[in-house]
């Protein structure tokens, strides 16, 4: 049914995501899927890497990581953002476009009332992408 | 390996660069919190600090009005009377530090590595470069400055075209306008951009080469070693914080007094105290939006319609203008500024203290203040660039297009004053009284469309302190997240409505120009900041090479 299955990942915040990581790859095999996933870094020094190539490094590691554990495909997709903070959303959006995704799956905050300002980055790319979404909630632990 | 290894949004660089090796992690200072639904996530204690300098700061302002109004007003004239040599001497430091980036191999290293490509067409950059760096100022001076020059402040020495009745002495004439154009774009020029140039490639560098965060204290690394990640770099950080802050508030609101008298002037809408702060209230909100927007949505996009603006206003006057008058001041302009460019610039044996301390100090302490917000932010948006290119273009091609404002608005002004000098507005509000912030619209006033160009211009106005209110706060959420630039939204919106806040009260309360003056003074400790930062870049660019 799903082919490639995309999981955007905050390597700063991996623990706030291994339920979404963990649903992935159930999915991944029931349906013999490749597990793509996506960061998001900025040119500029970060708390994660110091330059893109070393981000491109680490989340290539934290891919190969997950496909050893989970035993499923794995590939990795870098954005490179000037303010990712501002343009998270449209990057995720072609982000689905780009490697293919149609199904993405992503980790999830309690809707709040923040969110009536800024739209969480699930529900926009529910609605700006042709891909399913799952949105998985983060363990009420974390 | 995974199987597939990709990216996408701006280019991957590649090719060596020198990362300097530091136990430091970026964010490893950071106070990471949830407050209510908001994410915080805030360098300790640069946040806190800056924060609560600045509100004791207005406190004091308000307070103590009097005393504060007196202390700073007077550290002003104080500071650019006594030290008038050290800041001139200082600026032409910096033009030829960076005309020797130019010529000589450390040009060719490039920001980011040495494949990486630019992130910005020249256009976008430009327009950046220019809303961030001047854009407002130009609006103000462009007319009332080279007006002032010709006819009062006597650069050089060079005789006032009128005497003490008011009349025309003919033969003072061309000598006067040309050091008009001149004197002016002495301050709008090379050293100006220079300055910015040696703060923004001191930060580029650091930040894209050696992999430090992109903050001020990055750059003093190689003074300073590991000492940059404790107090000696918090206090660096929050002097910068401070004069951005400050600068930008006080900036917003004497801004908005000039921007109502505009509107008095042009539509008769009464200049009150509730105009100004409803323009402030007004440019904050536009801002909120560009920086909830971002870089790319919202501050490059407004950078990008502020220029085509004002492009479409300098295009009116100097068509609809005196045109061959414009345009041969233009030329005789930029040849006055080459041929006085040694005389304007020499710190000792002058007898012009009305334009060298007045003017030339008070206006590099002033771009020297500022150097911290205008060079972060040109450094944000120049990775990708050679040193060689970044130089030439932040440094020579402003210069230019300053040189041709000036001479379009001041040359039309000047035009304007000896053609009708009897009823010209421009006399009136520059030469006759001093009256600022109606220089621009007393010369537009005297053009055909008056009422459209004006209105174009209090646009202007307003947009480009929209545009200088959006970066400034990225600058300041930059800094005071301890170099992340994917902190949270809420942080940046916090410092773009504590800006206006700032603006508001000192506006309510009064203070507006004691702590601006203060803000100036500031000027004189970073003038050797920047001095050391040139000596930093050199050791930097060096290890490039080698690399």
């Amino acid at each position: 049914m799903f082919h490639k299955i995309m999981v955007p990942i905050d390597l700063a915040h991996r623990d706030r995501m291994e339920t979404a990581i963990t649903v992935a790859a159930d999915i991944a095999k029931l349906y013999g899927a490749q597990v793509c996933y996506v960061g998001a870094t900025t040119p500029t020094p970060g708390a994660t890497a110091h330059t893109p190539q070393e981000y491109a490094a680490k989340l290539d590691a934290f891919a190969r990581q997950e496909g050893v554990a989970h035993g499923h495909d794995v590939a990795s997709h870098m954005v490179i953002s000037h303010d990712p903070t501002a343009d998270l959303d449209q990057d995720l959006v072609k982000a689905v476009d780009a490697v293919g995704a149609d199904l993405v799956v992503m980790a999830t905050h309690v809707p709040h009332i923040g969110d009536r300002l800024w739209p969480s980055n699930g529900g926009r790319l529910a609605t700006h992408t042709k891909a399913s979404v799952f949105l998985v909630r983060a363990d009420a632990s974390k | 390996m995974a199987d597939e290894s990709t990216n996408t949004g701006i280019p991957l660089p590649e090719g060596s660069t020198d990362l300097i090796e530091t136990d430091y992690t970026i964010g490893q200072d950071n106070y990471e919190a949830n407050v209510g639904p908001f994410g915080l996530d805030i360098h300790n204690p640069v946040f806190a600090i800056s924060g609560l300098s600045v509100v004791a700061f207005v406190f004091y302002a308000l307070v103590f009005q009097e005393q504060a109004a007196a202390m700073f007003g007077a550290l002003r004239p104080w500071l650019t009377s006594t030290f008038d040599w050290f800041f001139i001497s200082a600026a032409n430091v910096f033009v030829l530090f960076c005309l020797m980036l130019i010529v000589t191999p450390l040009g060719t290293v490039r920001l980011g590595g040495a494949e990486a490509t630019p992130d910005y067409t020249y256009m976008g950059w430009f327009a950046m470069l220019f809303a961030a760096g001047m854009g407002i100022g130009l609006m103000f001076f462009g007319v009332l400055e080279p007006v002032y020059h010709m006819a009062i402040s006597e650069p050089l020495g060079v005789a006032s075209p009128f005497d003490a009745d008011g009349n025309v002495i003919a033969a003072n004439v061309d000598a006067a306008r040309e050091m008009g154009l001149a004197a002016t774009i002495y301050h709008w020029g090379l050293h100006p951009w220079a300055i910015y140039a040696v703060v923004a490639l001191a930060l580029a560098l650091f930040s894209y080469n050696k992999g430090l965060p992109l903050s001020i204290r990055s750059a003093f690394y190689p003074i300073f070693g590991e000492r940059v990640w404790g107090w000696t770099g918090h206090v660096i950080d929050t002097l910068a914080v401070f004069a951005t802050l400050f600068g930008l508030a006080t900036s917003l609101g004497l801004g908005a007094q000039q921007a109502a008298a505009g509107m008095e002037f042009v539509y008769g809408i009464e200049n009150t105290v509730n105009t100004q702060v409803i323009l402030i209230i007004g440019i904050t909100a536009v801002a909120l939006v560009s920086v909830m927007r971002g870089l790319d949505g919202g501050v490059k996009v407004l950078s990008e319609i502020n220029m085509m603006l004002a492009a479409l206003l300098l295009l009116f006057v100097l068509f609809v203008g005196p045109t061959l008058a414009i345009l041969s001041g233009f030329g005789s302009g930029l040849v006055a500024y080459i041929a006085d460019l040694a005389p304007l610039s020499n710190p000792v044996g002058r007898t012009d203290d009305s334009y060298r301390e007045g003017w030339t100090a008070f206006y590099w302490a002033w771009w020297i203040s500022w150097s911290p917000f205008v060079g972060m932010f040109i450094a944000r948006v120049s990775r990708g660039r050679t040193v060689r290119e970044f130089v030439v273009c932040v440094l020579l091609i402003p210069s230019l297009v300053c040189v041709l404002w000036m001479a379009v608005f001041g040359g039309t002004a000047i035009d304007q004053v000896f053609a009708s000098p009897d009823t010209s507005l421009v006399k009136a509000n520059v030469i006759d009284s001093y009256s600022p912030e109606l220089s621009l619209f007393g010369m537009l006033a005297d053009l055909p469309l008056a009422a459209i160009t004006s209105t174009l211009a209090i646009i202007l106005v307003v947009v480009f302190f929209v545009t200088s209110s959006d970066s400034g706060s990225l600058v300041i959420d930059t800094i005071t997240a301890g170099g992340k630039v994917d902190a949270p939204v809420p942080q940046r919106m916090f410092w773009c409505i504590f800006e206006g806040v700032v603006a508001i009260v000192l506006l309510l309360g009064g203070g507006l120009g004691a702590l601006q003056a203060m803000v100036i003074s500031t000027g004189l400790p970073f003038t050797l900041v920047l001095l050391l930062m040139c000596w930093a870049i050199f050791q930097g660019l060096r290890s490039e090479l080698r690399a």
